[in-house]
This record gives structure tokens, sequence and C-alpha cells, in this order.
């Protein structure tokens, strides 16, 4: 899906990345720690965290993250958006939390890019 | 690309927001060289991993990076604490860092096992009272 789907899918204000609105994304990946989120790589991916930090652009910049997806409405302040505009980063916030924006997004078919049958540990 | 570049960047302490910004530089600069981007990001993550640790732990350090026709060699140096236990420190989940630094983003114990996925090589020589250096490699696919 694209980033404009996910804007309209999550009812996100776009805070930057007009021109990004049409780019295609693969992956997605949540959480609020930045190193869970390193020790994962996929191509084209979005990232959704409820952390607000200049770290987090960082760490979407280290990953090749084309757009961040900030929940429970946290807004990044002006040098945060700075960063991501030499990164070329799309930086969208949603009002709603992580667990609910992740699910909307899953149920348009994104996934996180792993193999889910093996962490079944239902099955031996 | 023939010539060894070195590229030396001091990492300071007072200030975890700019954190992050020699791993960017060089980034940008091996992207600039055209190497194949796979490396680039494991250089990026590994060396961000390692600027992070020395910034939470460390009081900061100097780190060396240099670009081979071959291999990136990345050399993080401190004058920190000291590691006690590697084999520890290199478990996943494990960590020391301060609870302020988790509000962070950081602290979750997935520094080092991170640098070590991320880079070819790994090697850690560290002295309690005295300091710790990491000496990663990625090696250049020819």
């Amino acid at each position: 899906m694209t980033i404009r789907e996910i804007q309209e899918a999550l009812g996100a204000r776009l805070v930057y990345g007009e021109e990004f609105l049409d780019k295609e994304v693969h992956n997605a990946c949540g959480s609020d720690m930045m190193s869970d989120v390193l020790a994962f790589v996929k191509d084209q991916a979005v990232l959704l965290t409820g952390l607000c930090n200049p770290q987090v652009i960082r760490t979407a910049e280290m990953m090749d993250i084309i757009c961040i997806v900030f929940v429970r409405d946290k807004r990044p302040d002006e040098d945060m958006i700075e960063l991501a505009k030499e990164r070329g980063i799309a930086i969208l916030s949603t009002g709603h939390r992580m667990f609910g924006a992740c699910g909307i997004l899953y149920c348009k078919g994104l996934r996180g890019g792993q193999d889910y049958e093996r962490y079944d540990h239902t099955k031996v | 690309m023939s010539d060894t570049i070195t590229l030396k960047y001091d990492v300071s302490t007072d200030d975890f927001t700019r954190a992050g910004e020699a791993s960017s530089d060089v980034k940008r600069k091996l992207k600039n060289m055209n190497v194949n981007p796979e490396a680039v990001r494991k250089v990026a993550i590994a060396m961000y991993e390692g600027e992070i640790n020395m910034v939470i732990h460390a009081n900061g350090g100097v780190i060396t990076v240099t670009i081979d026709p071959d291999c990136i060699t990345m050399i993080l140096a401190d004058k920190g604490p000291g590691i006690p236990d590697i084999a520890k420190a290199m478990q996943a989940g494990y960590s020391t860092a301060p609870d302020n630094v988790r509000d962070l983003g950081f602290g979750a114990g997935m520094g080092l096992p991170n640098m070590k996925k991320y880079s070819d090589d790994m090697k850690i020589e560290t002295e309690l009272g005295v300091g710790t250096t990491v000496t990663m490699k990625v090696f250049l696919a020819a």
C-alpha cells in the first residue's frame, strides 16, 4: 500500500512529505524500542511508534525506513521535522493508539515481513 | 575506489539528541561513494548502535572508520567503565542501561547483539575502569 493509503486508513495528519505520498510501503514495524526496530531489516518499511524524539528519525534513517507514523497524536518538534526533511522521510501523526493503528494496517494487508509460522509455539 | 579513506569522529556525551550524527555522516558518505546499499545499511546500523552505547555507557569516545576497497572497518574506542562480563552483555535483552535511557527508546539489551548481527566480524577489547574498544568489519563483495 502507499503512504497515502496509510494516511487515509489511520485518518492521520500529514506532518511532512507531500511528495512521498504515492511511495509504496512493503512492510511495517511497530515499536517504542529503537533497538528492536534496528534488529529488523526490511525494504520500503513504515515505522509506527509512540516514542517522539530525534533518535526515532535517526533510527529510520539508518534503516532506510520511508515513513514514520506517530501514534496517540504525538507531534514531532521542528528539529525532528527538519531532520526528516533532510533525510526524505515522510511523517504522519494519528490519534489511534499503537495496537489499533497496527491492527488497521494489518487488516489492509500490510505485514511485518516475518515468517509467522516460525513463531507458532503451539506447533511442536 | 582504490585508496584507503579514514574518517574520525569525536562522539560527545552531553547531548543524547545528537547521538547518531557520526553514523549518519558515514552513511551519507558511503552512499555517495556508491558502496552497495546492503553494506551501507549494515555499517550504519552497527555503528549507530555502537555510537549510542558510547553515549549511554562511556561518556562518549572516538570512532575511526576506514574505508578500503574490500572492507569497511569501524573502531569505537571509549574511556568508559569497561564491560565486566562480555558473554552476558552479548545476550539479547541483557541491559545495564539506566531507566531514563529506556524512556528514550534504548536500553533494550539489543545493542551489542545488533552490532554483532550486522557486522561480518566483531572484536571487543575491554578493561574495567580503563575503557572499551570495539572493532567491527563489514566486507564488501568484489
